[in-house]
């Protein structure tokens, strides 16, 4: 079983250049939770509030080129850059010509490359995502943005009936290289609506790749990679992570969209994560660290395909798995993990692979309760010493 | 009402105040205002189709409501010529409540060269045809005729699964192909085979997708009718309604970008104007100026929704102005008619750089598929009214003999060579063989990623263990 675990390497259309220059260890970036210090943690009943505020770590600043960005600056850059390298690269979406994006991903580039190549459209997702595929069929390489990927529901026919469907369907005559990137995620009292995690919906279609960034680094590279990628490739991004900051190196580089990221290496137990809940991991790492425990953390980055070579590699070292998900307990991205993991590496295993999750609720708007909906730093905590006792 | 306009600052409303209360003394106390303190009877607002602050609700006596808004009109008209500016430009203004009506009083004539008898309807303009383009056309419109039959026989045998025919639209295919060029992107809906057959798709490629063999372009992918071909520039057919259409806005687009000298066109059917992609994608095409065209084939029915409960405006074309939108309304069984509106359409799209609404209006004579039978829900003789009377290739063929172009020996001969043609399609198609599993995983990626490959491997190892369970074609 644990055989299986083949290299996604094949795919190798899309992975060029790697730079080798990023910190595998220590992430430049750092989350400030709300609170102070540990006493008013306690005082919140033990529940942290993390607004995913970005503080630069100067200890972690070991480049010694490099500039430092924004989250949404970084995406802006990889736009900017592959416009540039390639004309028919363009972009698509509500708000983003002069606007400049609700997030400001787009800012400048209709001055930049022209309006006809930063295109804002009229309030119809699946057309316009349906006018990205026409496109892509005819030979450009649209970037599609969702204001929110809630709002990508509506394109789901066009995303699902035809983008996923049509290379193959086609005979392999018409291909698809559309990026469709936007925010998702639970995020600052956004309401149910614009709470939502579409990979969980997305991940079944079969012909879409789906990529999470959850650092400017990796942002820009896998945006870039995806851009350049064959295939239609959903990016996605998240509500809560736009400013956080981190230095970057300034020469080309692309980071392969299979790949999964390895954060923190680790004995004794792997945790699974991805996009914001990265954070929320690596906080719960700082005390888990305090209390002599040896995690290792995996940012898995590609949520379809699973890069299950270094989840493998990783879960035959450790022999416990956790995954720390946004998603909903039922039918998440978790859920498909889960499962391949005990297909794939089951005789690895020495406790059933756990799964933090969100609630199967729609995500209310009170800070309370929206923070009790996704996973807290605690409960990571509290599930690592159950696996490893 | 009254009072509130007169207590209004405003040197409009008081002047409109002042109009109403004098009418209110001519006509006595209304019962259907919304200040008033008595309710009307229930009798009486059956009867009152003018409401100060409400529209018709009532489906009632509109000649009356006609004449009570004229009578009003003369009153008020003329006195108001102030101009103020929303967002969007500048609007002048009237005094009365002027409701544009659901429907013109004339319903959008239908353009149209060929009489019912072939012969050019004397003050009709439309564009020349020569002799060898004519016949090319005429030949085209048979062998899709013959085509239809003998595949939808071929699916009544049982040989293919399923077929979607083309009866009675065999003019829009072939005449809206012949007016366009190659490099013109084709993106249809379902019944528009002639366009690929027009650009040089043969009944062996026809057939090779229809049994879905080693030959198909779409390896064996698809449904039966779900033609593609990128060579030719039409796009692979996806069966949900109307997905093209804002797929062929990024179509000219693209276009647009390239600065070609070619326009995008997508086909769509009565029933595909119901979808919100037709609403979106028309908005879309008119903001973004896109050099296209929207081929809407009125036919009349959507399996078994007659056009009365699909829409309650005047057909399609009466929407293309809602978006700004050029539009044509054309008699869809007139070859000559629909190549001059696709042809024109087509030079005002690249040359203006805009999209162009063309509703052409046809009868769909065959069954919307073969898992129809309409005669369920239509009455036989409509359908073979349609069939013969009002058929487009006898029509446009009675020109075509009256310019001496076509005789009744050449007609034999035609429908005989094409018969031949298509019969062994049919049967050498049926011999070539289905792809193989390794096709099964194929071009869902450009390249076949691990996970694919795997479960490849598992499927040919659970086939190499139970052989009997499987069919013996069935090999890597």
């Amino acid at each position: 079983m644990a055989a299986a675990a083949a290299s996604l390497h094949a795919t190798a259309a899309v992975s060029k250049s790697r730079s080798a220059a990023i910190p595998q260890v220590a992430t430049s970036v750092r989350v400030a939770a709300a609170s102070r210090g540990p006493g008013s943690a306690r005082a919140r009943g033990g529940l942290v509030v993390a607004r995913a505020a970005a503080v630069k770590d100067e200890a972690a600043d070991t480049n010694s080129g490099g500039h430092e960005v924004l989250m949404f600056e970084a995406l802006r850059e990889a736009m900017i850059e592959e416009m540039t390298l390639d004309p028919t690269v363009c972009m698509i979406g509500e708000d983003v010509g002069d606007y400049g994006g609700s997030y400001k991903v787009s800012k400048g580039l209709s001055e930049m490359f022209g309006d006809l190549r930063v295109l804002d459209t009229p309030i119809a997702e699946n057309s316009f995502t349906g006018m990205g595929v026409g496109a892509a069929m005819k030979g450009l390489r649209p970037v599609v943005e969702g204001m929110n990927m809630g709002f990508l529901l509506l394109a789901y026919n066009q995303i699902s009936n035809n983008c996923g469907m049509l290379h193959y369907t086609s005979g392999g005559q018409f291909k698809i290289p559309i990026v469709i990137r936007g925010p998702g995620g639970v995020g600052r009292q956004l309401g149910a609506e614009h709470s939502q995690r579409l990979e969980s919906y997305f991940q079944s279609i079969p012909g879409l790749q789906m990529v999470a960034c959850s650092t400017p680094y990796n942002a820009k590279g896998l945006l870039k990679a995806a851009i350049r990628s064959e295939n239609p490739v959903v990016v996605f991004e998240h509500v809560l992570l736009y400013n956080m900051k981190e230095k970057i190196p300034d020469e080309d580089y692309i980071c392969c969209l299979e790949e999964a990221e390895m954060v923190r290496p680790g004995s004794q137990v792997t945790i699974l994560t991805y996009s914001r809940m990265r954070y929320h991991v690596m906080q719960a790492v700082k005390t888990l660290v305090n209390k002599g425990y040896d995690p290792e953390v995996i940012d898995i980055r590609s949520l379809k395909p699973f890069d299950l070579h270094t989840i493998g590699n990783s879960v035959k070292k450790t022999h416990r798995v956790l995954i720390v998900e946004e998603c909903m307990r039922t039918g998440g991205i978790g859920a498909s993990l889960r499962s391949a993991i005990i297909d794939n590496f089951w005789d690895e295993l020495d406790a059933p692979p756990m799964c933090l999750s969100s609630q199967d609720v729609p995500t209310p708007y009170a800070a309370p309760l929206e923070d009790a909906t996704v996973v807290q730093p605690p409960q990571i905590v509290a599930a690592i010493e159950e696996i490893c006792r | 009402m009254a009072a509130w306009l007169a207590g209004s600052s405003s040197k409009l409303a008081h002047s409109a105040a002042r109009r109403l209360a004098g009418d209110l003394r001519r006509r006595g106390p209304d019962p259907w205002l919304l200040s008033s303190s008595t309710m009307p009877a229930r009798g009486q607002l059956a009867g009152d189709l003018r409401g100060f602050c409400s529209v018709r609700r009532f489906a009632g006596d509109s000649t009356a409501a006609t004449a009570a808004e004229e009578s009003e009109n003369e009153f008020a008209g003329g006195d108001l010529q102030q101009v103020v500016d929303f967002p969007g430009g500048k609007l002048s203004f009237v005094g009365e409540m002027n409701f544009v009506p659901e429907s013109q009083r004339e319903r959008i004539k239908c353009y149209r060269v060929l009489d019912d008898d072939g012969g050019i309807i004397y003050s009709s303009r439309f564009q020349e045809v020569g002799k060898e383009l004519a016949l090319k056309m005429y030949s085209n419109m048979v062998t899709l005729q013959i085509m239809d039959t003998i595949f939808y026989e071929a699916q009544r045998q049982g040989r293919i699964s399923f077929y979607i025919t083309s009866n009675g639209e065999e003019a829009i295919n072939i005449a809206s192909a012949a007016a366009l060029s190659a490099d013109d992107i084709v993106l249809p809906q379902y019944r528009e085979p002639g366009v690929l057959l027009w650009r040089g798709f043969t009944p062996q490629e026809f057939a090779n997708q229809l049994f879905g063999n080693k030959m198909d372009y779409g390896k064996g992918r698809q449904m039966p009718i779900h033609y593609g071909s990128n060579r030719l520039n039409y796009f692979t057919i996806s069966s949900p309604i109307a997905t093209q259409l804002p797929q062929a806005v990024g179509a000219a687009y693209s276009l647009k970008m390239d600065k070609k000298d070619a326009c995008a066109i997508t086909y769509f059917g009565d029933g595909g104007t119901s979808e919100g992609d037709f609403h979106a994608a028309l908005n879309f095409a008119a903001v973004k100026e896109a050099p296209m065209i929207f081929f809407c084939r009125n036919n009349g029915w959507a399996i078994s929704t007659p056009t009365t409960e699909q829409f309650r405006s005047d057909g399609i074309v009466t929407r293309g102005q809602a978006y700004g939108i050029r539009s044509i309304r054309v008699d869809g069984n007139d070859t000559l008619a629909v190549y001059s509106a696709v042809h024109t359409a087509r030079e005002m799209a690249i040359a203006e750089g805009r999209p162009i609404l063309i509703e052409a209006m046809t009868y769909r004579v065959g069954h919307h598929s073969t898992s129809d039978d309409s005669t369920k829900y239509r009455p036989a003789d409509e359908i073979e009214h349609w069939r013969t009377a009002r058929d487009p290739i006898s029509r446009y063929r009675k020109w075509v003999q009256g310019n001496g172009w076509w005789c009744d020996a050449e007609e034999t001969e035609l429908r005989n060579s094409v018969r031949q043609e298509i019969l062994q399609a049919v049967q050498a198609a049926e011999r070539i063989p289905k792809h193989g599993l390794a096709e099964l995983f194929t071009d869902v990626y450009d390249q076949v990623p691990s996970n694919l490959h795997e479960q490849q491997r598992s499927l040919l190892d659970i086939i190499k263990k139970h052989p009997s369970d499987y069919p013996t074609e069935v090999n890597s």
